[in-house]
């Protein structure tokens, strides 16, 4: 094996994120305002006190309806043109994303629920943690999904988001009563 | 890999490699306060790598301008400080340069003060620096910032709590396991010993968050020259198999 270069460590994001890491509304919309079937997912950010937590910052990624990415490793090629990524601070007390439902997507212990891969960084955590959302209305698809499987079922509900008019609801509970369940990626 | 996406076996993907321990920072570091009420308490569950964590988000375009690079450019004056160049490589730690990888920066002013709403240190705000910068990596994965050097500032964690002078470094690498935010410092701070989160990192591990000054870069009569290479998690040597259900 060669010799590997030494990994850079990460660090806080702090509380003045908003300077450096605000795209404004684009980085809210994974798909153009006015794209069919799109809808909002918004929700809060908890500490361990139950405090609304005004300076983090969510992340998605996601997979487009037919459950590819564009991206030059989908070994079934690319999908030109969906971006994929969601970027909202909390500033306003909550985030809000504009997004599409993913497709299905293969995995190495079969089919997976569409899902989103969700980052969490906030002033206050030193690396940022992974968790993933789930749609409460795929009930068959999420009882089969290799992940969710692999969660305490006492546990899976932090994963899936709430159905509301217009969208749906996901709140992140980073310690406490309803802690989300984090991955190691 | 010509299976359909819909079947329900995957394609054989090269995952990342977990970072070696004593990398990252405990997300419960005691030192900074303010990891108590924000660090989970329950152990991470593993994720296995599938075609969501193999891939990311490929950024750019209109997201950055051609001189979103230089900090100190966009205003009718000069910002006050010391201009430097900042620049370096994004690799992976099998040693690939990362191309075509978003970097955005943050950092105070020269008197240690942010353009934001919520810092309220009694330090000038500069009005020509907003402290905000954004580029692409190139072919050989090589970045290069022009800003000005970030002062210290006080902060509310201990009792005469500094920070040593950085600057916030956000970068995306080529797959969601690489997403990284980290912050730059700067050779031979006074003030390291004392800053908690620059010493929650492993002790070990913290010069790779020290830039090199480097004379052979700086642009005489102009700007001082610091290089900070990043480097990502590698990708695993062989594709992971199509394990056997039970």
């Amino acid at each position: 094996m060669t010799e590997q270069l030494p990994t850079t460590p990460s660090q806080t994001v702090g509380p003045y994120l908003h300077i450096g890491l605000d795209w404004d509304r684009y980085g809210r919309f994974v798909v153009p305002e006015g794209t069919a079937g799109s809808f909002r997912i918004h929700g809060e950010v908890f500490d361990g006190a139950g405090q609304r937590i005004p300076d983090a910052l969510i992340e998605t990624w996601q997979a487009d309806p037919d459950g590819r990415f564009d991206h030059p490793d989908d070994p079934r090629g690319r999908v030109p043109g969906f971006r994929g990524f969601g970027r909202s601070d909390t500033r306003l007390g909550e985030y809000s994303l504009h997004t599409v439902h993913p497709g299905v997507v293969p995995g190495p212990r079969g089919a997976q629920a569409p899902h989103l891969d969700v980052s969490v960084f906030a002033r206050g955590m030193l690396h940022r943690v992974v968790t993933r959302l789930y749609f409460p209305e795929n009930e068959a698809a999420n009882a089969a999904d290799p992940v969710l499987s692999s969660v305490p079922v006492h546990r899976r509900s932090t994963l899936i988001a709430t159905a509301e008019p217009g969208g749906y609801r996901f709140d992140v509970h980073l310690q406490g009563d309803g802690e989300t369940v984090f991955f190691d990626v | 890999m010509s299976d359909h996406p819909n079947t329900g076996n995957g394609p054989a993907v090269a995952g990342y490699r977990p970072d070696p321990p004593e990398t990252h920072p405990p997300l419960d570091f005691p030192g900074y306060k303010s990891t108590a009420l924000r660090h989970p308490k329950q152990p991470l569950l593993l994720l296995p790598q599938t075609l969501t964590e193999i891939t990311g988000p490929v950024l750019g375009g209109d997201l950055v301008r051609p001189d979103d690079h230089d900090l100190t450019f966009r205003h009718r004056d000069d910002p006050i400080g010391q201009k430097i160049i900042v620049f370096g490589r994004l690799l992976d730690s099998d040693g690939r340069p990362i191309p075509d990888s978003l970097i955005e920066i943050w950092q105070a002013n020269a008197a240690g003060r942010y353009r934001h709403i919520g810092d309220r240190w009694d330090a000038p705000l500069d009005p020509n620096f907003d402290g905000v910068g954004r580029t692409i990596t190139d072919k050989q994965g090589r970045y290069e910032f022009v800003t000005i050097q970030p002062g210290a500032y006080p902060w509310g964690n201990h009792h005469n709590a500094w920070r040593p002078a950085h600057i916030h470094f956000s970068v995306f690498g080529r797959a969601f396991p690489q997403r990284l935010v980290t912050q730059m410092y700067f050779p031979g701070d006074p003030l390291f010993f004392q800053d908690p989160i620059f010493n929650s990192v492993p002790e070990a591990a913290r010069p790779r968050l020290i830039s090199r000054f480097s004379l052979e870069r700086t642009k005489p009569n102009w700007a001082l020259a610091y290089e900070f290479d990043i480097v990502l998690r590698g990708r695993d040597a062989t594709p992971f198999e199509e394990p056997h259900h039970d």
